[in-house]
């Protein structure tokens, strides 16, 4: 009992961890595609962050000056998605593919440029990396049965982009929601034309939305460089910016619902690592691979309407041309 | 949008476009503390220079061919395919298992056979999104590339698990042998000492005229061209817009298939872990440089062979630059042709509507 407890929580924490860098990436998309723009770029700007929050780190020994590096590349990204997709009224998915590859070769050729270690970034440590927070208490109540356990396990020893992920869900939530400028970007997502008229710039907005969503896909790249791992390797977003993308759409569009698909996702993942090589009773050794395709045909299923319906917003993907 | 005389929309506004990647691409080789024209002459060396290299950049340019029609013939009916690599990872199952099936038979039997069992696996596997499309409204973007995923996953699961023969340690299936595997051409032309290039480069060629054929001189090319430009009005025309876009995207997921027959049949001779390397997502920038035309298409998987293979060279002899220097090019060609293609449009327009000095202007 006791050991099956440890057990739980330790797979949670791991949840915990891999979910952190879907949820920034997911709210990000979530920001400019309610604007009406397609973000299949969020595996580039990933991975864009990740690289170069990694190589300043390694430069200057800063973690933070990393995170702000990373955040950089990122705007850089979403700055030429919105120069494509938004002043040239180019096609957003190939604009989007076009940054994939982009983060994914220049991220090596500019690695092994700089640092010659084959793609990687030197090894941080200390100041270099966002470390584990010890939250108040966490080591007194660390004996106390199962709630002192789970705290200190489980809510505290993260690093500081995890607590910020966390928070900005509710933060998303209310911007979204509560706000007018939430209640405009919605609107250029479904109607930019009921915006226009209004007389406020559909294109500012659209900006707008792509810096929100560079900051927070930016310090996703960050975490998965600076906080989870300590350095940067070859393509260490993984397709992570595709899950987030597939979250989005499993949530349809909403910060609550991507929060627990990106945990859910996290889970999946934190639970494939677990068995791997485990025999269990009646079917036997599961196949890792089924677990890891397991989130890309969960989205599969929905998006084909077998539980639910997941439908964007309606501007989504479509230049928006103002009449003469 | 401003009108361009013809021979400025299909050649000038493409090659400036291309120019405009190569150029950022040079830049970005300058930064680094690199010469690019140094670099573009050891390119041109690896890829023309001699034989085995020549051979090398005609085997890539066979992969793009197909990885670009794949994603051409789906932009004609409007649709973007971002699949081919998982449809030639998919493809290569067939190809291996009709290899395997028949091991030790002629190759002159074999290969046919290899053509039609990986189309009918990558077609398959290119049909699902193509389905759900049609019939359920989920976007072909979306499921494309989740079907990467899912194809990456399971075929990492049947490889490693259930063709990998015993006592073999890496994963990959049993071989073929030697005479079941399409020739090489090296073993007709001694130009191509040790390289990979096969037979399937001549159906590359092949199936650039008959997709030319077929978009452009048939009934069934029409009908996509309509869906393409126009659905509501296909629609109207009596099109079915729902079986169209099944076919076409099983004809893509076919011809990305012949990607594996290229690959598995004529050059591994057994199926490897992630075989595809990224061929099929070359197809996506050849086709946005190829302007989804098969001339251009051939053109443009030409240009890219030229890339991997003189990338390969570049590698060796100037360390300061990696082969993901050409992953780079592949996506500026992509951002340029595809995403920004119309950026100069604009400008063009105003050149070449001036005001004609001697007639006086308007």
């Amino acid at each position: 009992m006791e050991q099956a407890l440890v057990d739980i929580t330790l797979i949670l924490d791991s949840t915990v961890r891999l979910a952190v860098p879907l949820i920034l990436a997911c709210l990000a998309g979530l920001y400019s595609e309610r604007a009406g723009i397609v973000d299949i770029g969020l595996e580039g700007k990933l991975l864009a962050g990740a690289f170069a929050a990694a190589a300043m780190s390694a430069v200057t020994g800063s973690a933070w000056l990393g995170l702000l590096a990373g955040i950089g590349a990122a705007l850089l990204f979403s700055g030429i998605h919105g120069l494509a997709s938004i002043n040239f009224k180019g096609n957003q998915t190939i604009s989007g593919v076009a940054l994939n590859f982009l983060a994914a070769g220049l991220t090596t050729f500019l690695g092994q440029s700089w640092f010659h270690r084959g793609g990687y970034t030197p090894q941080l440590s200390g100041d270099q990396r966002f470390n584990p927070i010890t939250l108040p208490f966490a080591n007194e109540l660390r004996e106390v049965p199962i709630l002192g356990q789970i705290y200190w396990e489980l809510i505290s020893g993260h690093n500081i982009i995890t607590y910020v992920a966390f928070i900005a869900v509710p933060v998303t939530a209310w911007v979204l929601f509560r706000t007018r400028f939430g209640l405009r970007l919605r609107a250029v997502g479904e109607n930019p034309k009921a915006i226009d008229t209004a007389g406020i710039s559909v294109t500012l907005l659209r900006y707008q939305a792509l810096i929100i969503t560079a900051v927070l896909v930016g310090i996703g790249g960050a975490y998965l460089s600076i906080a989870q791992s300590a350095g940067f390797n070859n393509n260490m977003s993984a397709g992570r910016g595709y899950i987030a993308l597939a979250a989005l759409i499993f949530a349809k569009w909403r910060p609550g619902p991507a929060l627990l698909v990106c945990l859910m996702f996290g889970f999946l993942d934190a639970f494939q690592f677990r068995i791997q090589g485990q025999s269990f009773p009646l079917i036997g050794e599961v196949p890792v691979q089924a677990i890891q395709a397991l989130p890309y045909i969960l989205t599969v299923i929905l998006l084909a309407g077998f539980i639910g319906r997941a439908v964007a917003p309606k501007a989504s993907g479509i230049p928006y041309t103002k009449e003469r | 949008m401003t009108a361009l005389p013809r021979w400025a929309d299909v050649i000038l506004l493409p090659v400036l476009n291309v120019v405009l990647a190569f150029l950022v691409g040079g830049l970005i080789v300058l930064a680094v503390g690199q010469n690019p024209i140094e670099a573009v002459g050891i390119m041109l060396y690896g890829a023309f220079g001699y034989g085995s290299g020549f051979g090398y950049t005609l085997y890539y340019t066979t992969d793009f061919i197909f990885a670009g029609l794949a994603v051409s013939l789906a932009y004609h009916a409007g649709l973007f395919n971002i699949g081919p690599e998982g449809q030639a990872y998919v493809g290569g199952l067939g190809v291996i298992l009709i290899g395997l099936a028949l091991n030790g038979t002629h190759w002159a039997i074999v290969f046919p056979l290899m053509i039609v069992c990986g189309a009918l696996f990558g077609a398959a596997w290119a049909f699902i999104p193509g389905y759900l499309q049609a019939k359920r409204g989920s976007h072909v973007v979306i499921t494309t590339i989740l079907f990467n995923f899912i194809a990456a996953s399971m075929m990492g699961y049947i490889i490693s698990r259930i063709l990998k023969p015993a006592g073999v340690n890496s994963d990959e299936s049993a071989p073929l042998e030697a005479i079941t595997r399409v020739p090489q051409l090296r073993s007709f032309i001694e130009l191509f000492r040790n390289s990979p290039v096969n037979l399937t480069f001549f159906l590359a060629i092949a199936a650039l005229i008959f997709v030319y054929w077929l978009i452009w001189r048939t009934k069934f090319g029409y009908a996509v061209r309509a869906l393409g430009n126009n659905p509501v009005a296909a629609n109207y025309a009596g099109i079915s817009n729902q079986k169209m876009i099944m076919i076409v995207m099983a004809l893509a997921g076919a011809f990305a298939a012949m990607v594996a027959v290229n690959n598995v049949g004529g050059v591994q001779g057994r199926l490897i872990l992630n075989f595809v390397n990224g061929a099929g997502f070359v197809g996506i920038a050849v086709a946005f440089m190829g302007r989804g035309h098969p001339v251009g298409v051939g053109l443009s998987a030409l240009l890219f062979g030229i890339l991997y293979q003189g990338g390969q060279e570049l590698a060796f002899q100037m360390p300061g630059i990696t082969r993901e220097m050409i992953v780079t090019i592949q996506a500026l060609v992509i951002l340029f042709t595809g995403a920004m293609g119309d950026m100069l449009r604009g400008p063009l327009g105003r050149i070449f509507t001036q005001p004609d000095p001697v007639a006086g202007g308007k």
